[in-house]
């Protein structure tokens, strides 16, 4: 019974977890086939290849067949570029052959879609949004978290809730009057618009003052009569003491950072300032029947999160996790 | 005893609430006033008073992206609890492979919105697409889905042969919001089986071992324990699905044709986007984002009362 009971639970887990993985899976097969083999409409996971080649001389030319009788043939010979060479020309049947390549992996769609749209710059500047951000928010978090935390001082607690309740409000609600706000700012189409925003973030602060909180109190009071600064007793006690808080802090921060869209889809048109997922859509639009490079450009668009994740998915989950439980 | 200073404090706190005061206050009390008045990017607008809003009331596309919205929220939500909650109480059992079940899990929620839409995008393609193969496996004929703006009860009813004469919000989803519903739902199950996870490994032992003794199932156990345990969890999970339920923007943006077929895509955060960007109507879009505001905060006090009542 007990047996049967488990074996149940794995195997709706393992169907289940297929269907989460799956998507995945095909994303990177088909980022691997050639155009051709995808447009044949079957769904593959191994990608193949099937093409004919003309064997003659000695010397192997990649052909479109155009009719094959017992005797001879019409075919059009190919070029390197898999463009038509020769338009038509007449074989003896005998001297075409079907080759069926299994599986046949196009790696070079990676290096296609990469150089088709400047990912490179994409990728760079995601980068640079990212971890100027990251920085920002560490700044205003780790002192205003310490304020709230280990300070006394008039209209504290109005400060915070202040701060809470614009935590309740979603993105979308701020983000025209804040397209308004950029303009007057003349910050439109500029880094800033991408960074500055996001130098604070309400729910870091609210992470680092529930752990600065718990911080004991006999710390501080040592450090005190050592002579110890309040800056001092933040730099050389709280942070020393806060690493593995601040570590999910930044990973949250890059994470967000990596996947936000619709804010930097609204706020940058010129084309040199684009980061990567709004690149991506660009090129979803772009690019719409080429499906293969589309899907590389996915994959590798996802990469390097998910490289994070691999690394440190212990941890990151655990983070994640601790978001949902009250204090 | 805790450090007492005067100016220091403000100091500290300063950099994060400039911030905070410039791009989050402000902007929300902008977007109060702008809905007042006739706004495109170009100069000043032009105050106009209440009638964003009663163009609003009269405007049959703002109903038909709510119609959407509720859809997509209602299927969505409970959906999105009743895998999690069920994953999440799988994964508490086993034994082996536990974490790697939770990074198989976790990953779409990891993975960003924008590669996993163009993704799923060609998995519901009519022709090459997973889904109508995989449907195809078990019998059922290819399905529009993003194409098809027919809803998806009239689907059903036209199909077992019943006449069907609602109106067309009884319809349903169309098939195509439904397969935004079912990447939606795809997309954020790890998240919220990770909640459910963690609240489940809270419960104490002792309440399943005294019922044990008592001989009380497996599944009385789940319903007179672990569910009404759980329900802080739940309403956590209800409360933040359901808000980030209703502002799905980039799967509209990216599977669909500006909300097509027929606009049943549309859901109202991208008819915000559309009003606002596309067609540079920013006072109107801003009256349509603070009554989403308003909806959004009324249904998370009402959750928040029902918590109240139900919490052991």
């Amino acid at each position: 019974m007990n047996n049967l009971r488990s074996t149940i639970t794995y195997l709706v887990l393992t169907i289940f977890g297929l269907t989460m993985i799956v998507p995945f899976i095909w994303m990177l097969t088909t980022a691997l086939t050639t155009q051709a083999e995808f447009n044949k409409q079957e769904t593959l996971f191994i990608p193949k290849e099937e093409y004919h080649v003309w064997n003659h001389d000695g010397q192997k030319d990649r052909i479109l067949l155009v009719m094959e009788k017992d005797q001879d043939s019409v075919i059009h010979v190919l070029d390197e570029k898999l463009n038509i060479a020769v338009e038509y020309k007449q074989v003896p049947s005998s001297e075409i052959e079907l080759v069926r390549k299994k599986p046949s992996l196009h790696w070079d769609n990676f290096s296609k879609a990469f150089k088709k749209v400047p990912f490179g710059l994409y990728f760079y500047n995601t980068l640079y949004v990212s971890f100027l951000s990251l920085f920002g928010v560490l700044i205003t978090s780790l002192l205003s978290a310490y304020a709230f935390a280990r300070m006394e001082f008039k209209g504290r607690d109005l400060f915070f809730y202040l701060f809470l309740s614009m935590m309740m409000v979603p993105q979308p609600i701020y983000m025209i009057s804040s397209y308004v706000l950029l303009d007057k700012l003349n910050w439109l189409d500029t880094y800033n618009a991408l960074i500055i925003p996001w130098t604070a973030n309400i729910f870091t602060i609210f992470l680092f003052r529930q752990h600065f909180k718990a911080l004991p109190q006999e710390l501080f009071d040592a450090a005190s009569i050592d002579g110890c600064s309040i800056f001092g007793m933040l730099w050389r006690i709280v942070i020393p003491l806060s690493k593995p808080i601040i570590a999910t802090a930044s990973i949250f921060s890059l994470i967000s950072s990596w996947n936000s869209f619709m804010w930097p889809l609204v706020m940058i048109n010129r084309p040199e300032l684009r980061v990567l997922q709004v690149g991506l859509s660009y090129f979803n639009q772009e690019a719409s029947t080429q499906t293969t490079l589309l899907m590389a450009a996915s994959t590798f668009s996802i990469v390097p999160i998910l490289i994070l994740f691999f690394f440190a998915q212990k941890q990151i989950i655990a983070s994640y996790a601790k978001t949902g439980l009250k204090d | 005893m805790k450090t007492k200073w005067k100016i220091s404090p403000y100091l500290y706190l300063l950099p994060a609430l400039v911030i905070v005061i410039a791009f989050r206050l402000i902007p929300i009390v902008m977007s109060f006033i702008l809905s007042f008045y006739e706004w495109s990017i170009q100069g000043t607008g032009k105050f106009i008073g209440l009638a964003n809003y009663a163009a609003m009331i009269k405007d049959p596309v703002f109903w038909q992206s709510m119609g959407n919205t509720f859809w997509l929220v209602i299927i969505q939500v409970p959906a999105s609890i009743v895998f999690s909650l069920l994953f999440a109480v799988l994964l508490n059992k086993i034994k082996y492979f536990k974490s790697l079940f939770r990074i198989v899990y976790f990953m779409p929620f990891v993975t960003s919105l924008v590669a996993v839409s163009i993704v799923w995008k060609l998995i519901f393609a009519e022709q090459t697409g997973l889904m109508n193969t995989f449907l195809g496996y078990v019998g059922i004929s290819p399905q529009g889905w993003l194409s098809e703006s027919r809803g998806i009860f009239l689907m059903i009813f036209q199909d077992l042969g019943i006449k069907f004469d609602l109106p067309r919000f009884f319809h349903g989803p169309s098939q195509a919001l439904f397969g935004i519903i079912i990447m939606t739902v795809w997309k954020g199950l790890g998240y919220n089986t990770i909640i459910y996870l963690a609240g489940l490994q809270n419960i104490s032992k002792v309440y399943y071992e005294a019922a044990e003794i008592d001989g009380a199932g497996k599944s009385r156990q789940f319903w007179n324990i672990t569910l009404p345990l759980i329900s802080p969890t739940t309403f956590y999970v209800l409360i933040m699905t359901t808000i980030v339920s209703f502002q799905t923007f980039a799967q509209i943006y990216l599977m669909t044709d500006k909300g097509g077929p027929l606009n049943t895509t549309k859901l109202i955060v991208y008819y915000i986007y559309e009003k606002g960007f596309d067609l540079l109507e920013m006072g109107y879009a801003s009256a349509i984002a603070l009554t989403l505001f308003i909806l959004i905060l009324a249904l998370t006090i009402f959750q928040r009362r029902m918590e109240k009542h139900v919490n052991y």
